[in-house]
């Protein structure tokens, strides 16, 4: 009997492998099957990309209404004359505005008095029936400082030209009139009488009304339109610390006798509340781009387990040259991970694309949270070791004969 | 003392279905020799060769290679015997296609631990061996099917195995570059590394120093043709005069 005894022997023990040997022998599959692993990492990338593009669009959404409103202010409020208890429209009373402006906390106060007789039309021959959509108002001169707005084009009603036959457009109502300058030439006909366009508005964004809004001198509608004087909305500007205490007394102050039948709000509130909704909407597209993502790990799977299947001879050879199972197991692992990873980098980056140029398109700053893109790449290396896991496991328990006879 | 490379004692191996591929092989092959395993087809030799490359475990008996017992080691001290003891040259080459000759050798050293640096260096020096030192940056596919065996020789010699196994290495190769192969092996054998080579290469066989013939899983005679030459060598290696 031989003395000699495996104890006797030196231990055997198998090298580990270095990191880049991992990556790069991860990286074998890539390189030899070039379109299907574009192919497989396309499905995680297109996850990835619209998840991440859903993101960043509410993202940059959300810093477009933070910005709006940090300009615009939140501490406009509005005051609307409701209906009465008859359901009639109500009138708030002509002292309205003097009233408010007498809170402490007040700090500007501004009217419009719509003016339901006068419609208005691009000139004298569009028939009478036909209503354009458009409401005119009488404005006070210091209307535009109030509600933030800014003009597009010529200039906003001043002592002088409230005086005389002079209109500021809405956004939308210029544009419903096909008027796009404003000057001397520009003329549209209010209440029957041909007025000049002096202005036209941005879109406002705390008054949305005013965009269809035709808007005329206080004086001049009195004395060319038949306005009552009566104001049909007031839009205040308080110190933002008192917003509410000046909200709760502000219906009793501009109408003292019917309280009930004027409306407070604060348009901020609806901008917020919109994004609100919006982002619901992001949630429900979210989670379309996860399932996607889903769909790209399946895929990635499927590559996998193709993978292993074709490559057994290399498996069985890889074995004999002394690979042991784990570093098998390591090797197909380290491909899903690497194709998954290429997917889910090609997706932020396409996601990333997609954002800036929806922001850019609207002007809105381009925002993408890092946890988004943090969150991509784990969810793709999640993906990409799920997927890769049971191939890898089974490539590692090849048998090293069956996988070298395999043909 | 230095244990023999190959140890088989009563060696079987089943397959399921009641396939007895090999019934009780003993065999015992001592360092530096060249042996020819021959026999024909469905014998048992690849069966055999597999278990002595520990690729595959026997059914019963026992196998020592480099005197570790092989049912004593795990799987990854199996694998880890395999990367430090033995190379493997197969009748299909088994390179991977569109990677330079010098990066197929350097692969066969992936498992040691070497640095990719040290990898390729000593691979361009297999390759010198063989004789491809001008051919290191050839794909398989521009090489001759001789010259691809030789690379995958160079592959299995990179790390300084002690023992060769070659399953048919000229089986697909024409007469004159199956010489040149057989040539190559001797070489290798001459300095010092012991060699397995099953062949159907009746000539080939002659030509070596030791023929073991198979039939039906068994050895069915085990001669030596020059038993000078071997001893020789065998003597001069361990320091006896
Ligand atoms: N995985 C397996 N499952 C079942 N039977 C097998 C398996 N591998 C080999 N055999 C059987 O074992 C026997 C020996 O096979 P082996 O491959 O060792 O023969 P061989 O001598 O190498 O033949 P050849 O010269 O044709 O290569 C054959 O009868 C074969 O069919
Ligand atoms: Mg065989």
């Amino acid at each position: 009997m031989a003395a000699i005894d495996t104890l006797d022997r030196p231990r055997l023990v198998p090298a580990r492998m270095r990191p880049d040997d991992v990556l790069r022998v991860g990286a074998v599959g890539l390189r030899t099957r070039p379109l299907r692993a574009f192919l497989s990492a396309l499905g995680i990338a297109i996850g990835i990309a619209a998840m991440i593009s859903v993101v960043g669009i509410s993202s940059s959404s959300g810093a477009e209404l933070d910005r709006q409103l940090s300009s615009l202010g939140t501490n406009l409020l509005t005051v609307t004359s409701g209906q009465t208890l008859l359901g009639e429209p109500a009138k708030m009373p002509v002292e309205a505005e003097a009233m408010i402006e007498r809170i402490d906390p007040v700090e500007a106060v501004s009217a419009v008095g719509q003016i339901e007789a006068a419609k208005v039309y691009r000139s004298e021959n569009i028939p009478k029936a036909q209503t354009s959509g458009i409401f005119t108002y009488a404005a006070r001169p210091d209307l535009l400082p109030t509600v933030g707005a800014t003009l597009r084009s010529g200039t906003w009603l001043n002592e002088a030209t409230q005086n005389f036959p002079a209109v500021v457009l809405g956004a939308g109502a210029a544009q419903r009139l096909g008027v796009s300058t404003a000057g001397p030439d520009s003329q549209v006909v209010v209440g029957g009488i041909r007025f000049t366009v002096v202005g036209i508005l941005d879109p406002v964004p705390l008054a949305v009304e005013l965009d269809s809004a035709a808007m005329v001198g206080w004086p001049a509608a009195e004395a060319r339109l038949d306005f009552d004087g009566y104001p049909t909305t007031l839009y205040t500007r308080s110190d933002e610390a008192q917003l509410e205490a000046v909200r709760s007394v502000l219906a009793g102050t501009a109408n003292p006798e019917a309280a009930n039948e004027v409306d407070v709000s604060r348009p901020s509130d609806a901008l917020a509340a919109k994004q609100a909704t919006s982002q619901a909407f992001a949630g429900l597209l979210l989670g379309v781009g996860g399932v996607a993502l889903l769909v790209g790990g399946v895929g990635v799977a499927n590559t996998m387990v193709i993978s292993v299947l074709e490559r057994r001879p290399e498996i069985g050879l890889r074995r004999s040259l002394g690979a042991t199972r784990g570093q098998i197991r390591t090797q197909f692992l380290a491909e899903s991970l690497l194709l998954s990873a290429l997917g889910g980098i090609g997706g932020i980056l396409l996601g990333t694309g997609v954002t800036t140029a929806y922001a850019f398109s609207l002007g809105y700053p381009a925002v993408i949270p890092a946890w988004a893109t943090i969150g991509g790449l784990l969810a793709t290396l999640a993906i990409g070791a799920v997927a890769g896991l049971y191939p890898a496991i089974r490539a590692s328990r090849l048998s090293p004969t069956e996988a070298l006879s395999t043909r | 003392m230095t244990p023999p490379v190959i140890e088989l004692s009563d060696v079987t191996k089943s397959y399921p279905g009641g396939v007895k591929a090999l019934a009780s092989v003993s065999l015992r092959i001592e360092r530096g020799e060249l042996t020819a395993i021959v026999g024909p087809s469905g014998s048992g030799k690849s069966t055999m060769l597999n278990i002595i490359g520990t690729l595959d475990r026997p059914s019963s008996g026992s196998v020592r290679i480099d005197g570790y017992d092989v049912s004593e080691l795990s799987d990854s001290r199996l694998s880890a015997l395999r990367g430090t003891r033995i190379g493997f040259i197969f009748q299909s080459f088994h390179l991977a296609a569109k990677v330079p000759a010098l990066d197929n050798v350097a692969e066969g050293l992936l498992y040691s631990g070497l640095s990719r640096g040290e990898r390729r260096r000593r691979a361009a020096v297999a390759l010198e061996r063989v004789g491809l030192g001008h051919r290191l940056d050839h794909d398989p596919h521009e090489l001759s099917g001789g010259e691809r065996q030789r690379v995958a020789i160079a592959r299995a010699v990179a790390g300084d195995p002690p023992l060769l196994l070659a399953d048919e290495p000229t089986g697909a190769l024409d007469s004159v570059s199956g010489a040149g192969v057989m040539e190559l092996l001797r070489d290798l054998n001459t300095s010092g590394t012991t060699i397995v080579i099953i062949t159907h290469d009746r000539e080939i066989a002659a030509g070596l120093p030791r023929q073991v013939r198979m039939r039906d899983g068994r050895i069915v005679s085990d001669s030596v043709t020059d038993v000078t030459e071997v001893a020789t060598r065998r003597n001069a290696e361990f320091g006896v005069a």
